[in-house]
């Protein structure tokens, strides 16, 4: 694996290193809990060890007994909170169940107690000695458990509107050349982000301050404040940096108000740091899914009918789903296409975005199910994609803004080597391995949302970008940066960015890979307005027959033009001009239609992303084709994959160094999902088991010694200002179905169920 | 975490006095109020998730510089308890003339644990079982005697067949252990009344009706020394896992022969990650000396060790795994290129 940054191709930035390089390096990047505070108590978390039932009581004697306790916080003397709504139901939270409001336990891991002290040791040593008595009644831990409640999702869960369907799947299928039928299985998952669910928490009067990683800061500013029941203003959340989100930092937790509350209550500033395992319950992960997919196909490889069935845990009081068949319906030309998507509620706290929420199980149900047509036909997997390909969606017919997936498999297949493929299962080996090939392709929806930012520019070519974006290690001050230098013609070491920290300019969720696309998109458009004013003092005023045409829309003024344009600046000049040392703007932009609320829903910590299949009259998605080498021992059934080979096209690519590594650590999740992966719920008790990163197991160096990340040149001027798709959440979609694929060709043993583990060879 | 004492002992005698002030009569080791810090990669560990609560912790680091000495000398080897896994890993000695404990070593834990970890500590590593080290379970034999085992019919894809109980299914989590037992190592015991030499198969003790007593040190001993008799040039250590490194075996074997003219003069099978305890396969062994190596002879042999397994619900998978790794072991010793 080489560590040099790619070579731009046409429409990519350049390959900058990072703009936080020397302080992550160096240590001296400060993360939430590095924060200092005057003074601060520390809490430690004590956690349900059932699922459900309910507290008959606790003996706190032992544990205040510990030096240096100062409260335990119980359901019986917590401060009382306002309920605050789900997140996809337009409110800010994870999960509706509040803890600590009652006796009833409603998942395993719960926060029933907190124990604040004068350390961190003497917190935990006293949580250690915390007595809870319990009355348990048998949970349903998942699918298969007794007691669990199954609906469809439409109808329960206002993100999920329609099941979509085109033509008469029935039908098609029934009169089929070829048929598959195939049920896929995906297994609980968590984000394990290597920074801790820390917060902190610190008022001043009536002021407070939270550190905490967070992907939403103006959400999380405002859910607290709504649950504190106090005004958002007086809330600011800081995280200049975060220990990755990957999803898990996109809603608030209940464990922020809590703190909050009790920080207040005690007049002290409070620290939480919960330990590797509360992470599994005290905040949400990906929930096991199950899928049905039925494809009818012609001889010549035509789809003619899709089914696609899938069914997902979610809590009781909350139907979180991620509905996938939204791609899935979508991806190729189709004329007869049917989908449902059902909830299945179990006694589990509430699952979350995790990276590629839809995409990753939903997909990996899809393109395993190509493969086996592939098989069934005859027919090499890569030539039914491109028979199946199509530049319009099937389900509204509407045209997809650019679309590359059939120059990814060519681009990849060739990286690695596709025609050395010998087609037939249990054809290739070296020594004591069996040798598989697979392939796979990955798509995401290309998402923007409304976002603001302050530029500030200085003669001399200083620059501060403001906006309330995220760092949480995928560039973002990095790319932020590149797009004010561009712009403003100034050099890229002058200029400053500021982002995490709820007090500068809204900016959305860092999620659904939005936001490289839609900050960037903001401070393009806010440099222009200040080129916009730099060049009006440089410029002919611009005449009343051209502002007029402007206004309604027929052209813009040359000033307008200029600005909007590459055309350089004399910066002395146009400083002189203006008569001012420092040039600031404000902006706020919408991407073509997001709502008319959308800027009132900005500021309110409510993010309106559009894009991919939602728009009225076109489809984005980015795309991708990835390519995997596994290898099964023959004697131990061990599986290893030692090379993955993805291309990608995302539109303009803003750094190829920081997108590289984006895409190379998808490839690696998509391994470590469709190989080592799973969190493991003890069927009799509905508690998580693995709950630790010695257990839950993600790959190490070792596990992934060739990754290859091919980055595609494309063109996109219908998504947005900046070009950008996002391509986070890209990679780690299509190498499940590509691990699967690939163990199919070394073993002819199909696996439909993940992870895959040694014990599911038979050969 | 609870609060505990801290000392260094500066020689062993400290050390020995230390522990044994501390120790209750009827305590098993595993709960003695006195424990001995060496790498700490185990038990610090445990006192976080307050599995292990010591009152007191004895450092026994600064004794390094008397028992950790790495000592190959013609017919034998003898390792002080206090080396560091990668220090006799990367031993040009022992990875010619004992490669099945260069490559247990190797194999174990990551760069950063084999660099901290001492062999004393290594084989005293207590299991990985989720149960045990969860204390929100209070049904853990090992943990509460006679409060039951949550493992026997919970999740349980990484417990032992071999030498279980209805009292515990915990697994023996290490893999240098595999190497000594096999190669009928000696540990030397230091104690009260000076040192002592027992066989290395006679440390750890299975869990029987006593899953909480794991071995038969007692409170106040401490492991100073391991020695093998003999050299093994062809041994092999194999070992099956979830991933490529930092992972603990599914199965694995320790597999050391003496193969002269093609024929097997003695033949020692040692298995981990299958069993409650380090794990000789001596019924497997009896089968091979004296004869010719065959693939029919490694089923045989593979079939052998594994007669008596008992699998649950998710770990019964071990047992065809298990039979294969053995068989591959042996094959790749009886290939193996020796440099006489």
């Amino acid at each position: 694996m080489t560590a040099a940054a790619p070579e731009p191709k046409a429409n990519m930035g350049q390959p900058v290193p990072r703009y936080d390089a020397a302080a992550k390096v160096t240590g001296r990047a400060t993360y939430a809990s590095d924060m200092p505070l005057d003074n601060p108590a520390y809490a430690f978390l004590v956690t349900s060890a059932i699922a459900k039932g309910r507290i008959d009581g606790f003996d706190l004697d032992d544990a205040r007994g510990v030096r240096g306790v100062i409260d335990i916080v119980t359901h019986e003397n917590a401060p009382k909170l306002k309920e605050s709504k789900l997140f996809s139901n337009g409110g800010y939270a994870g999960t509706t169940i509040q803890p600590l409001k009652s006796a009833d336990i409603a998942h395993d891991g719960e926060i029933i107690a907190v124990v604040i002290a004068e350390s961190y040791e003497a917190a935990r040593e006293a949580a250690n000695r915390v007595k809870v008595s319990y009355t348990a009644v048998a949970p349903s831990a998942s699918f298969d458990s007794p007691g669990t409640t199954t609906a469809a999702a439409k109808g329960q869960n206002s993100q999920f509107k329609e099941d979509p369907e085109v033509g008469d799947f029935a039908k098609a299928f029934d009169q089929a050349e070829v048929k598959l039928t195939a049920s896929y299985d995906t297994p609980t998952q968590h984000h394990n982000p290597m920074e801790l669910f820390t917060t902190s928490c610190a008022w001043m009067g009536d002021n407070l301050v939270i550190y905490e990683g967070s992907q939403y800061v103006y959400g999380l500013k405002n859910g607290v404040a709504e649950q504190l029941g106090i005004d958002a203003d007086k809330v600011r959340v800081v995280n200049p940096y975060v220990g990755g989100g990957f999803g898990s930092r996109g809603s608030m937790t209940p464990r922020t108000a809590i703190i909050a509350g009790i920080a207040k209550r005690l007049n002290r500033p409070i620290k939480l740091v919960p330990t590797r395992d509360q992470g599994f319950t005290i905040a949400t992960y990906r929930a096991e899914t199950r899928h049905e997919i039925r494809l009818g196909a012609g001889r010549d490889g035509k789809l003619a009918a899709l089914r696609h069935e899938g069914s997902e845990v979610s809590s009781r009081p909350d139907a979180y789903c991620v509905g996938g068949t939204k791609t899935t319906t979508r991806l190729y030309a189709c004329p007869n296409v049917s989908s449902l998507v059902s909830i299945v509620r179990a006694d589990r706290n509430t699952p979350g975005f995790m990276r590629s929420p839809p995409e990753v199980p939903y997909l990996f149900a899809l393109e395993s199910a190509m493969d086996e047509l592939a098989v069934k036909l005859n027919m090499d997997p890569v030539e039914l994609r491109r028979i199946n390909d199509t530049t319009v969606e099937p389900i509204g017919g509407k045209p997809y803004t650019s679309r590359s997936l059939m120059a990814c498999f060519d681009e990849a297949a060739k990286a690695f080597g596709w025609s050395q493929r010998s087609p037939q299962p249990k054809s290739m080996s070296d020594g004591d391995w069996l040798v598989g090939y697979g392939c796979a392709a990955t798509c995401y929806p290309t998402q923007m949302a409304p976002s603001a930012a302050r530029v500030r520019l200085q003669r001399d070519g200083r620059t501060r970008v403001e906006i309330a974006g995220h760092e949480i290690g995928t560039g973002a001050y990095t790319v932020i940066a590149q797009t004010a230098s561009e712009r403003l013609g100034v050099p890229l070491e002058k200029v400053a960015v500021f982002v995490g920290d709820s007090d500068l300019p809204p900016a959305p969720v860092a999620g659904g890979s939005n936001s490289t696309a839609s900050t960037c998109s903001a401070v393009m458009m806010v440099c222009d307005q200040i080129r916009q004013r730099l060049f009006k003092a440089v410029m002919p005023g611009d005449s009343l027959a051209d502002k007029a045409k402007e206004t309604v829309g027929i052209s813009q003024t040359p000033s307008t033009q200029a600005a909007k344009s590459d055309r350089p600046l004399d910066l002395d000049k146009a400083f002189d001009a203006l008569g001012v040392g420092v040039v600031e703007e404000y902006g706020e932009w919408k991407p073509e239609g997001a709502p008319l609320d959308s800027f009132a829903a900005m500021h309110s910590g409510h993010a309106r992303l559009v894009g991919g299949h939602s728009m009225k009259y076109k489809i984005a998605y980015a795309f991708g084709a990835e390519f995997v080498e596994v290898r099964v021992d023959r004697f131990t059934h061990e599986i290893r994959a030692p090379r993955l080979v993805g291309a990608f096209a995302a539109g303009r690519i803003m750094n190829p160094r920081t997108a590289r590594s984006q895409l190379m650590g998808g490839l690696i999740w998509g391994m470590s999902s469709a190989l080592l992966e799973a969190t493991e719920i003890d069927e009799r008790n509905a508690r998580y088991v693995n709950d630790n990163l010695a257990d839950y197991l993600v790959p190490v160096n070792a596990d992934v010694p060739g990754v290859e990340v091919i980055l595609l040149s494309e063109q996109d001027d219908h998504i947005n200002p900046a070009g950008v798709k996002g391509l986070g959440e890209l990679a780690n979609v299509g190498t499940n179905a590509a691990i699967c694929n690939a163990i199919y060709h070394a073993t002819g043993q199909r696996i439909r169920k993940l992870p895959v583990r040694l014990e599911n060879i038979e050969v | 975490m609870r609060p505990f004492s801290y000392q260094r002992a500066t020689d062993p005698d400290l050390a020995v006095q230390a522990l044994s002030a501390a120790a209750a009569a009827n305590n098993p080791l595993t709960q003695a109020a006195a424990q001995p810090l060496a790498g700490g990669t185990t038990l610090i560990d445990l006192m976080k998730l307050d599995v292990m609560r010591p009152a007191a912790l004895v450092d026994i680091n600064p004794l390094a510089s008397g028992w950790s000495a790495i000592e190959s000398k013609g017919d034998g080897l003898r390792l002080g308890a206090l080396a560091k896994m990668s220090d006799v890993a990367a031993h040009t000695e022992i990875q010619r003339n004992y490669p099945v404990i260069a490559n247990s070593l190797n194999l174990a834990a990551s760069a950063q644990l084999r660099n901290m970890a001492t062999l004393g500590g290594n084989v005293m590593q207590r299991t990985r079982c989720s149960y045990f080290r969860d204390v929100s379970y209070e049904n853990c034999n090992k943990r509460n005697p006679g409060s039951g085992c949550a493992a026997m019919d919970g999740v349980n894809r990484m417990h032992a067949v071999l030498g279980t109980s209805d009292q515990c299914i915990a697994t023996y989590p290490g893999d240098f252990a595999q190497a000594l037992i096999a190669l009928d190592a000696m540990v030397e015991i230091t104690g009260r009344s000076g040192t002592r030499n027992v066989p290395f198969a006679d440390l750890h003790k299975a869990p029987g009706s006593t899953p909480d007593i794991e071995t038969t040190l007692q409170p106040g001993e401490l492991i100073s020394a391991f020695s093998v008799p003999g050299r093994w040039p062809r041994s092999v250590y194999l070992k099956a896992r979830d991933r490529q490194s930092y992972e603990f075996a599914l199965s694995s074997a320790a597999v050391a022969l003496d193969v002269q003219d093609g024929t097997i003069r003695d033949a020692r099978v040692a298995l981990g990650g299958v069993a409650t305890v380090p794990w000789r396969a001596r019924e497997a062994e009896a089968l091979l000396k004296g004869q010719k190596f065959d693939d029919d002879l490694a089923q045989r042999v593979a079939a052998a060790a594994f007669a008596d397994a008992r699998g649950r619900q998710h770990n019964s998978f071990k047992i065809a795994l298990g039979k294969r790794v053995v068989a591959r072991a042996l094959q790749q010793a009886v290939t193996m290129e020796v440099r006489s």
